[in-house]
């Protein structure tokens, strides 16, 4: 039987590419950040996950505003990262997995979420991202990809109860999978920033802790928010807390131990942080 | 809705004391988030040709045939007179106004050579050091690293 063994949680900003591309992991502004990483390496090096579900929203790769699904998942047998129009290298494709993906899917559906299926998906940056800082010295990525991405971009947004709801129903999908992979479930951005409007550069520590504390054993204290509440607190890209609370559903309704954290404002115009939450 | 000079000024001297002017920054629940304009379903619809043609540079091509005439590539793409003047007029705040979404602004952000932390300090009205500072400062004394439990 399939085995969950936790997941990570991190900021994905495009900076951080630049950053690994120009090797300043090291350099001051830069090193608050990676150190957060080191703990989340060494976890996957001793726990050696097979496959990864990764919950993450897409920046205008794979999906334009002439359709954008609230919720999409992947089963394609591979996943390509392409030019996303800003300055950042091609990233490592993926290896799918797709029985686990239309398994993934059957349950969701079955489950009442009416998710758009992908066979065929681009994926940008913030799956990309996550993947870089965890195996730093990988020449292939050593996990299987089933990757779903929840809209954070184009109001109305899913609200932060269904995203934890759509999270349960994924973990109900990976109890009941026959095959005995290792699972380690991924949620990606945030925290707190906002690139757009006067308010640019609005971060908000005081929430991000609510959540991070939230997150681990109540993520429900997260949910009572709507979404235009959420942008509130965490500004308009802060939103994609969402991708997190759908990954901590992901993990169950049973209790974490938080084993690392890692906090630091500012990344690019970002509070950066680095969770990780193992079943207690 | 365009802020005015006068709100962006405000948000500048919000930044330099945060902890009094917290609530200036968040608004009241259920009201209007200051500085703040979501991309709803009006401006989905009322920006869609400008975003359109931001996804466009996805492709280098493209960057490189709207570097090359830029006006006849706005044009190809139908924005709207107000679109077409904030992109004349690399005003980020004006785009948005006209629909723009950031995440698809940044790719023709990039082709006018600004990062996100340019667009940030045009949006609030600060030189680009300032900004950036501003962002230094809201991390003083907040940096966590440590094991737990």
């Amino acid at each position: 039987m399939a085995h969950i063994i936790g997941g990570y949680f991190t900021s994905h900003v495009p900076a951080i590419g630049g950053a690994i591309v120009r090797g300043d992991q090291q350099q001051p502004y830069w090193k608050p950040f990676f150190d957060g990483f080191p703990p989340v390496r060494e976890w996957l090096a001793r726990e050696k996950p097979d496959v990864a579900v990764c919950f993450y929203n897409d920046h205008g790769l794979n999906f334009f505003l002439d359709k954008m699904p609230t919720f999409a998942v992947g089963a394609a047998h591979e996943y390509r990262n392409e030019d996303e129009g800003w300055g950042l290298p091609l990233f490592k494709s993926f290896t799918g997995h797709p029985d686990l993906s239309w398994h993934v899917i059957e349950q969701l559906v079955g489950d009442e979420f009416d998710v758009t299926m992908c066979q065929s998906m681009l994926v940008d940056h913030a799956l990309s991202i996550p993947f870089e800082l965890a195996y730093p010295d990988a020449e292939a990525w050593p996990v299987k990809l089933v990757p779903i991405a929840i809209n954070t971009v184009q109001f109305p947004l899913p609200s932060a109860r269904r995203c934890l709801a759509l999270g349960r129903s994924v973990h109900r999908a990976l109890q009941s999978w026959q095959g005995d992979e290792k699972i380690v479930v991924i949620g990606t951005g945030g925290l707190s920033h906002q690139l757009d409007g006067a308010r640019a550069g609005f971060v908000n520590p005081e929430y991000d802790r609510f959540c991070m504390d939230s997150l681990v054993n109540a993520p429900e204290a997260i949910t009572v928010d709507g979404t235009v509440e959420i942008v509130r607190k965490a500004g308009s890209q802060g939103v994609e807390i969402l991708n997190w609370i759908a990954a901590r559903g992901a993990l169950g309704e049973g209790g974490c131990r938080e084993t690392h954290r890692n906090y630091h404002i500012p990344i690019s115009n970002t509070a950066a942080a680095t969770v990780l939450l193992e079943p207690a | 809705m365009l802020p005015t000079t006068h709100n962006v000024r405000d948000m500048g001297a919000g930044y330099m004391n945060m902890a009094t002017l917290q609530e200036d920054r968040l608004g009241q629940p259920g009201g209007r988030i200051p500085g703040t304009t979501l991309f709803d379903g009006e401006a989905a619809r009322r920006g869609y040709a400008l975003n359109a043609m931001c996804y466009s540079f996805n492709d280098a091509r493209n960057r490189e045939e709207f570097r090359r005439d830029e006006e006849g590539y706005c044009r190809r793409f139908g924005l709207t007179l107000e679109q077409l003047e904030a992109v004349r007029a690399r005003d980020v705040l004006a785009m948005i106004a006209a629909g723009g979404n950031i995440y698809y602004l940044a790719k023709l952000a990039g082709i006018f050579g600004l990062n996100v932390q340019d667009v940030g300090a045009q949006q609030t009205g600060m030189s680009v050091p300032a900004f950036k500072q501003m962002l230094l400062d809201q991390g003083a004394g907040q940096d966590i690293t440590e094991a737990r439990n």
